[in-house]
């Protein structure tokens, strides 16, 4: 028999309708949800983030004009992911109106139902940095795991739909990663056959991150084994690309992240079930398999950066390596990021030398949640395993997968150069 | 008709249908297209098959948190799989069903499988899913 779920007073208030139609709708689908992964209670979540915010078409804009209409409210301080369109810039790009429309009613209703308009997919460089061991509930597959990997916190990985019923209910299925017996590591990736000079090449994190999601699928890695110092943008690729691949929504990197002070801490004092050591062929290989229909010399219509978003510290780097330089004619260059990060960036004077280069921003969205690109882009490149893994699928499009240097080295050359001495030993 | 798996119906419902059987891992965003029912995830197995109306049997969701929205869309365009089938419990599809029994009354059974009840099914060009959680099937491809 399955567990029977308790649910406390207040629950039951929600689930009962008196507090409003939406918040009914919204415990009704949490507590079906508890009791799918057969939680014995619900938990009190401090936080969230909704990635309901995508538009996915009318279903989903039903969905948040249903429970805004009902009266549902967010009792928890929630950010927005990114939107379905840019709406001070989509215009300047191929977004049907028909897209367009529907898209900003989507985000009205979110930010109706009371949530912070951040629309970013890395939330975390700005505004929201749950604590160590804070109970929150996030969606975005890429925020899921670096708030519970590199910040510490304590989320599922939540789906769209679900995470803005625990935002307007305050509660969340007392399961999974919310639990500390359920967050040791289950596989050791032993690194110790990577060069170390790789670790400290960024296009590394994303490629080990391609290679070790395919391998672990949902359970959690823990990484070990060669001398780096990763950082915060490293991790957000790493973790971005295994949550692509795969479905991890926590790793362990020994010594850098706050619940893997040593191996015996990552592991819970457990032996690891299994263990993976790649090589350094294998991660060639999984570097050419990010890429799809485009190799070497080919023409390039369009170098994309930021998936997550571009960060402040992307931003100087590519304010260096742009410096002074034009991107060739035939070569559009576009940076994905949100509106924060673009006005902090701005102060910070790394816009001036990127927007000399001929590059051109879009905040609040992205190239796979906003149709945006015209039909003539046909071949793109990029240094992020999260645009490399889903372009193929959702745009139909051609794609190259390079570092950041070898994205600027081909904006300005027109054609895809990828420089692979980092990656021969 | 021979029963040849019993799973935890987990959202339960009867369906039948043609069987799609891949033992990789799928995500819905970028992976199933809302418009058609058609796998669009070049990477995938089922690369180019049409799902809608189908039985559709994957390990697990991967990836995306979207999953959830594009299947719920194709189940209000009517193109979603008439049920899914899965080795163990997967959170995003069962959620994906139960929003859309919420929002359109419309069932989409899910039923979770043991790794051997999962296994079983590889043999067989359609399978029949009842609300208990049985699957059956009369033909051996």
């Amino acid at each position: 028999m399955p567990n029977r779920l308790h649910l406390t007073d207040s629950d039951r208030a929600s689930l009962s309708g008196v507090e409003g139609e939406g918040t009914r709708l919204a415990m009704s689908i949490v507590t079906r949800m508890a009791e799918v992964v057969e939680a014995p209670r619900l938990l009190h979540i401090t936080a969230a983030h909704i990635d309901s915010s995508l538009y996915q078409g009318p279903a989903t804009l039903e969905f948040a004009e249903r429970l805004a209409s009902g009266g549902a409210r967010v009792r928890v301080p929630s950010t927005l992911n990114v939107s379905g369109v840019d709406p001070s810039g989509w215009r300047e790009w191929a977004v049907p109106e028909d897209w367009a429309e529907p898209a900003r009613r989507q985000m009205e209703a979110y930010e109706q139902m009371g949530c912070l308009p951040s629309w970013t997919c890395a939330p975390y460089q700005t505004e929201a940095r749950p604590e160590l061991g804070q109970q929150v509930a996030w969606g975005e597959s890429s925020a899921i795991v670096f708030a519970n990997s590199v910040l510490g916190a304590r989320t599922e990985r939540y789906p769209d739909l679900l995470d803005i019923c625990c935002a307007v209910t305050g509660r969340a299925p007392a399961a999974g990663l919310h639990l500390e017996e359920n967050r040791a590591g289950q596989i050791l990736v032993d690194l110790s056959g990577i060069p170390e000079a790789l670790g400290a090449e960024a296009s590394f994190y994303p490629v080990l991150g391609h290679l070790v999601g395919r391998t672990v699928g949902d359970r959690i890695p823990v990484l070990d084994g060669l001398v780096a110092e990763p950082d915060e943008d490293d991790f957000k690729a790493l973790g971005a690309a295994m949550a692509s691949a795969g479905s991890v929504a926590l790793f362990h990197w020994v010594g850098r992240t706050p619940e893997a002070a040593d191996r015996e801490a990552a592991f819970h004092g457990r032996e690891p079930e299994t263990k993976v050591r790649p090589t350094l062929a294998e991660l060639r290989a999984a570097r050419d398999d990010l890429g799809h229909g485009l190799v070497e010399a080919d023409g390039l219509d369009l170098v994309v950066l930021g998936s997550p978003h571009f960060s402040l510290a992307e931003f100087a780097t590519l304010a260096t390596l742009v410096e002074g330089r034009r991107r060739h004619p035939s070569t559009r260059m576009l940076i994905t990021t949100s509106r924060a990060v673009r006005q902090i960036a701005e102060s910070a004077g790394h816009l001036s030398a990127v927007e000399r280069f001929g590059a051109e921003l879009t905040v609040d969205t992205c190239i796979l949640t906003s149709p945006m690109l015209p039909e003539e882009i046909r071949r793109l490149m990029t240094n992020s395993a999260k645009y490399a893994y889903y372009t193929p699928g959702l745009l139909g499009r051609a794609i190259a997968f390079g570092s950041l240097t070898d994205c600027v080295e081909s904006a300005c050359a027109g054609r895809v150069l990828r420089d692979d001495g980092p990656w021969t030993s | 008709m021979d029963v040849i798996a019993r799973g935890r119906p987990v959202v339960p419902g009867n369906a039948s249908g043609e069987l799609l059987y891949s033992e990789e891992p799928l995500s819905f965003w970028g992976g199933y297209d809302a418009s058609t029912g058609e796998i669009i995830d070049r990477r995938h197995e089922l690369s180019g098959r049409g799902a809608a109306g189908c039985v559709l049997a994957v390990p697990a969701t991967r990836g995306s948190s979207t999953t959830t929205a594009v299947l719920l869309e194709a189940v209000r365009r009517d193109v979603a799989p008439a049920a899914l089938l899965t080795r163990g419990e997967d959170r995003f599809l069962a959620l994906a069903a139960i929003v859309a029994e919420e929002m359109y009354g419309r069932t989409l059974p899910v039923v979770a499988l043991s790794p051997q009840g999962f296994e079983a099914l590889r043999r067989h060009a359609a399978v029949r899913v009842s609300a208990d959680g049985e699957i059956s099937a009369s033909d051996e491809a």
